[in-house]
């Protein structure tokens, strides 16, 4: 047991420092520091200067383009890159697509679609849900018939997060009738612009717009985008949301996060003295940061594990639960924190002297609202306990 | 002992309740909650007339109403029916006017609008600690300072801004037009304003005025808690029906025990909120009343929390959407907690009553 860096992990983080200091474009970290909603342009901006520099597919194997890291090289990246202010890595194509691609695709396919990926420049969105098919993916009911060499798509995806950014889609659709639901699902790639598809925003709850609902009507995709075998989608998504969860612990926002905490309850003046000497307040801080102390052991244990046994397995469910708990809880801290002042609707005090709260947290109350998202999406944290209770109880 | 409400007060929620649903529903209550100026002129004049700004006021300046029942009646409606209407404003107000004997006509009748500036940024719980002054100019003052997240202040004709005459807290009166008023809505819906005061004439209502703000912030609590209960109330409804008619895995939601568990624990902390609000509002008049009514806002900030963060949860996606009504109800009772004193302001103030 060792928990220090080696004298080459120091090195690397140095490294990621250097990096972030001379190419992460102000503009882009003032965006993100101000905690509002990021431009298209803006998250494919870093996307590609990521991309240059090789480190965009932090997950993949060397053999597919990408640094090869280890788990220790791929928190530190993380950690660095929150306390930069730098954007999140849309995980779509990265973290979700590719594995899949270099797991279950075709040698055309990892041709075709894996340097898309690399080069930031195709933009892929999930096409998972539906209105009736949330927890219960298995259910889904868009349909893929096929017709010659093609697949002819008809039905609707919901939830489709930055769509409306995405050039391609990859969907889960039902190819089979007569069987179990998940014995009839198939995984498909999709061309946003092939004729059928209709993109809707959808409103969310602190007034944002980052996800979509998909309308497909007679979508004719060619059957050479099927990923696997007819059928086999069922294996495939269960494999990606594996993958989808190694990253969900938030370890380095939530760093980061606290950090902010403090600094608002640092500068925030309650019953006369700095309201980080509040007692009660300082209490609240205070418990998430031991929580979230054991957190970061949790995670890198876990990923640890995982490259010991090749995959993600069941007890990466803890990391989604705990995490996604301790990152509201922060949220929660640093909108209590303003008070009244984080009560204006976003972007509605806008003159930087009148503003209520420093600009760097204008957006605190929003976020909070927006970051109840993180116990749904992403198979709910209700979902994750039952998965927990199925595999490690033995009842 | 008897939990009953006065047939006056039945009525005046049946009045009220009627009214919200028909005329002020959701799509309705979120065209004029989040658009300037962040109410319904139109309606604030028919609820007025309804009575409701006279429910808030006692019989002998002018109204029908005023004690602590009246007031957790209306603002319990106005929960239920998310309404971002200022009555809050009109309570307080009516509360420091009412002190200082002043007429209230033009309160009662809803053509005048009030709002109440307490808070700064420095000093959003701790009125005590303000920094706005006052200072005597000939007959009149002039105030120097900025009342921050003024509920209501971006529609009200007249502010009631408390300021340090000398050291002793005052209240003052300010007319909107003399004062640089920001509006800006608010993320729950509603509007506030930045109340920005520099050598703004203001007159003087009341001096020494620390036991009629306490008065004031009290009422303003106890309504808040009446609010949080009607809200959770709908919340709770709605989130029952979802249970019932969302299916998953071939079943409603509502089947699985983990949701039942979770749902019950939501009722019982509701009961609880209501059973509080009740202490409170009987305490209004009585010498423990400002403990008391801490008491109850403490709990109500925490039970509005949980039962905002686990309808939301319970619902999973939908309660995420503009669209559905469980999210405005959601920032409502989660943001309702900021206002006069949050959940920690109002435990520690629980905490001093030990040290005597
Ligand atoms: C902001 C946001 C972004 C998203 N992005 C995407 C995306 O890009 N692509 C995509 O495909 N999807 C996306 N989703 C969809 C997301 O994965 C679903 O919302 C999620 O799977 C839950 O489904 P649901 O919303 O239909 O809730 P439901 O499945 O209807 O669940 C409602 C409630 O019931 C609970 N529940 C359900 N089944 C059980 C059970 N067996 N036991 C106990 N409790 C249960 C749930 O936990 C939840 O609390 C997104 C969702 C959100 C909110």
């Amino acid at each position: 047991m060792d928990l220090s860096y080696s004298p080459e992990e120091r090195a690397f983080e140095e490294e990621v420092r250097d990096f972030l200091k001379t190419s992460l474009p102000d503009h882009i970290a003032d965006a993100v520091r101000s905690g509002g909603e990021l431009t298209g342009e803006i998250m494919q901006e870093w996307h590609r200067i990521l991309s240059a520099k090789g480190w965009l597919a932090i997950t993949w194997p060397k053999e597919y383009g990408g640094p090869g890291w280890t788990p220790v090289q791929r928190h530190i990246f993380e950690v660095e890159c929150n306390r930069f202010h730098a954007p999140r890595i849309v995980p779509f194509g990265l973290a979700m697509l590719g594995p899949v691609i270099q797991m279950f695709g075709n040698e055309r396919q990892k041709k075709e679609v894996l340097p898309g990926i690399l080069s930031a420049e195709d933009w892929w969105c999930q096409g998972y849900s539906e209105p009736g098919a949330g927890s219960d993916l298995a259910s889904l009911k868009t349909r893929a018939d096929r017709d010659g060499d093609h697949y002819v798509i008809n039905g609707q995806k919901t939830w489709t997060t930055l769509g409306q950014f995405a050039n391609k889609i990859f969907c889960l659709v039902r190819t089979k009738f007569d069987c179990k639901p998940q014995e009839g699902i198939s995984f498909v790639l999709v061309d946003l612009d092939t004729p059928g598809i209709e993109m809707r925003p959808i409103r969310l709850i602190e007034g944002g717009y980052e996800v979509n609902e998909v309308f497909f009507t007679d979508v004719r995709v060619p059957v050479e985008n099927l990923v696997g075998e007819e059928n086999q989608g069922w294996t495939i998504a269960k494999f990606l949301l594996t993958h989808e969860r190694t990253n969900i612990a938030g370890v380095g926002i939530s760093m980061q996060a606290l950090e902010e905490v403090k600094a608002l309850a640092r500068k925030t003046r309650r019953n006369g003295r700095p309201l980080i000497e509040d007692p009660l307040f300082a209490a609240r801080i205070a418990q998430v940061e031991i929580d979230l102390e054991a957190m970061k052991i949790t995670n890198l244990r876990m990923l640890y594990q995982a490259q010991k046994q090749g995959h993600p397995g069941p007890e990466t469910s803890i990391l989604k639960i705990k995490g996604t708990v301790i990152n509201q809880e922060l949220r929660d801290l640093a909108r209590r924190a303003l008070g009244p002042s984080a009560a204006p609707f976003p972007g509605a005090v806008t003159d930087g002297n009148l503003a209520l709260s420093p600009p760097d947290t204008a957006n605190n109350a929003a976020r909070y609202f927006n970051n109840r998202k993180t116990s749904i999406f992403g198979g709910s944290n209700e979902i994750q306990r039952n998965i927990l209770t199925k595999t490690m109880l033995e009842l | 002992m008897n939990f009953d409400l006065t047939e006056d007060r039945q009525m005046l929620a049946d009045t009220l309740n009627r009214y919200l649903a028909d005329q002020y529903g959701i799509e309705a209550r979120n065209a004029s909650a989040y658009e300037a100026p962040f109410h319904d002129p139109t309606k604030w004049a028919e609820m007025s007339e309804l009575g409701i700004a006279g429910a808030l006021v006692p019989e002998e300046q002018g109204g029908f109403g005023g004690t602590g029942f009246d007031i957790t009646v209306v603002f319990e409606a106005l929960g239920k029916g998310l309404c971002p209407e200022p009555f809050l404003g009109t309570l307080m107000a009516a509360r420091l006017l009412g002190a200082a004997g002043a007429d209230m006509d033009a309160l009662v009748s809803g053509e005048t609008r009030y709002a109440v500036g307490l808070g700064e940024i420095d000093a959003a719980y701790d009125f005590e600690n303000i920094a706005t002054t006052a200072t005597a100019s000939g007959e009149a003052h002039v105030l120097n300072g900025r009342k921050s997240a003024v509920y209501g202040g971006q529609g009200a004709d007249v502010i009631l801004v408390l300021a340090k005459l000398g050291d002793a807290p005052a209240i003052f009166s300010v007319a909107a037009t003399e004062a640089n008023i920001v509006g800006y809505g608010m993320i729950d819906g509603g509007g506030a304003a930045e109340v920005l005061l520099e050598d703004t004439p203001a007159t003087l209502l009341l001096q020494d005025a620390g036991g009629a703000v306490q008065d004031a912030v009290n009422a303003g609590r106890l309504a808040l808690c009446a609010e949080a209960v009607g809200a959770m109330g709908a919340t709770y409804e709605a989130l029952v029906d979802y249970l019932k008619t969302r299916k998953q895995f071939g079943r409603p939601i509502g089947t699985f025990q983990v949701l039942q568990h979770r749902t019950v624990d939501l009722l019982t902390e509701i009961e609880q909120a209501r059973s509080i609000t009740i202490s409170a509002a009987a305490s209004l008049e009585d010498a423990d009343a400002t403990l008391k009514i801490a008491m109850a806002k403490n709990l109500i900030g925490r039970a509005a929390r949980l039962v905002a963060e686990e309808a939301i949860q319970m619902h999973g996606g939908i309660a995420m959407t503009w669209e559905y009504s469980v999210s405005h109800y959601g920032k409502r009772l989660v943001m309702l907690d900021a206002q006069l004193g949050d959940t920690d302001q109002c435990l520690s103030e629980v905490m001093q009553s030990y040290a005597a």
